[in-house]
């Protein structure tokens, strides 16, 4: 691609890569996985910077997930200053519409074109900084969201790719696949696919459930030819954890000043990675940064 | 920061610019945002507006129909076409009564699946399209119908969009129909919009709210119900999907969804809106949609089947039907 100059292009200058999370049907976990996956880069280096820009406009859930519901976005003279979700130390910044709005219960209706401004800006006017990824959490199906986006980053559509996150039931699958044909058309890298709520294991006896059927996603990846990144049962820890993570409370805390609560790092991350989800996400991490890889030489 | 000013939603163009201040407002064709909008010189004109084209016939069209109902969600995945699809079969179990669904998600149609007419086609006669009949009473219009692929994505932007919702209500030979059910995609914005625009004429019903416990949900629920307040839909009810597990094996049941907040009777009680029912998750809810086949046939006797029965009874009660 040529080196267009556009408010987009500079502002993204400093963003190594950017990975979009798409699914075609909507509540198959995109936003989990996207949180997930910010979370896992975050901590596959001391150093990682990691960035999470929700482009659901109208059902922004990720503020939610990372237990940032009520924080605000401030204006600063180089732009939006996105915010933080470890604190101080800044490494995982996260921007959805979600912080402009007065109240949580406030219906967005936007038809395309405000939501392809709304988009720009953030991609323009968010001071992001350095970032080794760029995480993009989007809306369910193939439209002014995502054409936006691949349009707005087209000068940097080489730092681009995409993950697919399905679950096994045949009408996900149906949308999956035309989420497939979406990054054909507009020539995005697939990392991989993900299968979510690929089970559930019943926590009285042990049995494991296909609440949403099971190996849908993995048949999809090997007759499509895509890197299939792995399954995820349903995890209620997770579930409850991006659920109510504004609510958490450790009783041990007690004792403890808030300026000590402040200083320790990152409560949200300390539970994440006492699920189980965060032991199956590790590898799927590490086959998305062999797969980023891949796409970067090939 | 501040937030842009919001205009009345229904009345900004689906050609407008990004900032539209809607065609209602004191500043239509005046402010900053409508330099170049090719709609400018009418607003700016004070003529008074001319109305779509469309919506006369719309209003003929839809005159024939008695009860327009809306299913909505916020989220996605948390069962509206599955609702939508057994409202449809358990209002046509009657063979009396005319039954239409028209599915408005036109990226993401998942209504011909679950109702098992995934492979049918739409045909044209001189009096419009014939929607696909699931059987003699139950007639079907979904954007699936009319894609040479199930794998090919409807990449269209919003007046695209609007263009085919409002030829699903002006084109389609809908016939007589005592209800046509509406199945939306979630969030709130053209489609929605379009359907209510397009309506407004004629008259919705209400809608039908579907959630999940989680308040991931529930957030979304809250922006739908500010939306349908916003829009002047009545809210007809809530209905709570995948509302506890029943272990196949040993019968416990579990909240895989658990409600943090106080899932959908909280939301239900904060927001002044019925709780029509919460539905359990059962397994074979979700296999019958991949099937095609009803739910409510195959397994009469399971508890989701009657909280679904219930649900569809009291919804009938509400309109007074």
């Amino acid at each position: 691609m040529a080196s267009l100059d556009t408010p987009v292009s500079r502002r993204l200058q400093s963003v190594k890569n950017i990975i979009i999370v798409l699914s075609g049907k909507g509540g198959v976990g995109k936003s989990s996985v996207s949180t997930q996956l910010a979370l896992n880069l975050y901590q596959s280096s001391p150093s990682a910077r990691v960035g999470i820009l929700d482009v659901d406009l109208t059902g922004p859930s990720i503020p939610r997930m990372l237990g940032l519901d009520g924080h605000g976005v401030h204006q600063s003279s180089d732009g939006w200053v996105p915010v933080y979700a470890d604190g101080a130390q800044a490494r995982l910044a996260c921007m959805s519409v979600g912080f402009l709005l007065k109240n949580k219960g406030d219906a967005v209706v936007w038809r395309g074109p405000k939501k392809n401004g709304m988009i720009r800006q953030f991609l323009s006017d968010v001071r992001w900084g350095e970032l080794d990824y760029l995480v993009i959490d989007t809306p369910p199906g193939t439209s002014d969201e995502h054409l936006s986006l691949l349009e707005h980053m087209a000068p940097v559509h080489s730092r681009l790719s995409s993950v697919i996150v399905t679950t096994p039931q045949a009408v996900a699958l149906i949308d999956a696949m035309k989420c497939l044909s979406f990054t054909r058309a507009v020539n995005l890298p697939v990392l991989g696919l993900i299968e979510n709520m690929s089970g559930y294991v019943c926590p009285c006896c042990g049995e494991i459930s296909n609440v949403f059927s099971t190996g849908g996603g993995e048949a999809m990846a090997q007759r499509e030819g895509l890197n299939f990144l792995g399954s995820l049962p349903v995890d209620t820890d997770l579930v409850s954890l991006l659920d109510a993570s504004d609510a958490m409370e450790d009783p041990e805390d007690e004792g403890k000043s808030a300026a000590e609560k402040a200083t320790e790092s990152f409560e949200l991350l300390r539970r994440y990675s006492a699920t189980s989800s965060a032991r199956l996400f590790e590898k799927i991490v590490g086959r998305v940064t062999t797969s980023l890889a891949e796409v970067a030489v090939g | 920061m501040t937030m842009v000013q919001v205009a009345d939603p229904l009345s900004v163009p689906e050609n407008a610019p990004e900032h539209c201040p809607g065609t209602e407002s004191e500043l239509a064709g005046k402010s900053e945002a409508c330099a170049g909008c090719e709609n400018q010189a009418i607003c700016a004109s004070n003529l008074p507006k001319l109305p779509d084209p469309s919506l006369p016939l719309i209003r003929d069209r839809m005159a024939n129909v008695k009860r327009k109902i809306l299913v909505l969600s916020g989220k996605g995945g948390v069962g509206k076409s599955t609702f939508t699809a057994q409202l449809g079969w358990a209002f046509a179990a009657d063979e009396q009564t005319q039954t239409g669904i028209m599915d408005v998600d036109i990226c993401g149609p998942s209504i011909p699946t679950i109702l098992g007419i995934a492979s049918e086609q739409v045909h044209s006669s001189s009096s419009g399209w014939s929607p696909v009949y699931v059987q003699d009473n139950l007639g079907v219009m979904s954007v699936g119908f009319m894609l040479p692929s199930a794998r090919d994505a409807v990449m269209w932007r919003g007046p695209k969009k609007n263009g085919l919702i409002s030829q699903f209500l002006k084109d389609v030979d809908w016939g007589d129909l005592d209800y046509l059910v509406i199945d939306t995609p979630p969030g709130t914005s053209d489609e929605h919009l379009s359907v209510v625009q397009f309506l407004k004429e004629s008259g919705i019903d209400g809608a039908v709210l579907i959630t999940t416990p989680q308040e991931v949900a529930l957030q979304d629920v809250r922006r739908e119900i500010d939306f349908c307040r916003k829009v002047g839909i009545r809210v007809l009810g809530l209905v709570e999907n995948m509302s506890g597990f029943v272990c196949p094996s040993c019968r416990t049941e579990s909240q895989i969804f658990k409600p943090s907040t106080g899932g959908g009777k909280k939301l239900a009680a904060d927001m002044g809106v019925e709780l029509l029912g919460c539905v359990p998750l059962d397994p074979r809810i979700g296999k019958s949609a991949d099937y095609g086949v009803s739910f409510l046939d195959e397994y009469p006797e399971s508890p989701a089947s009657i909280a679904y029965l219930n649900i569809i009874d009291r919804i009938k009660r509400i309109l007074g039907d």
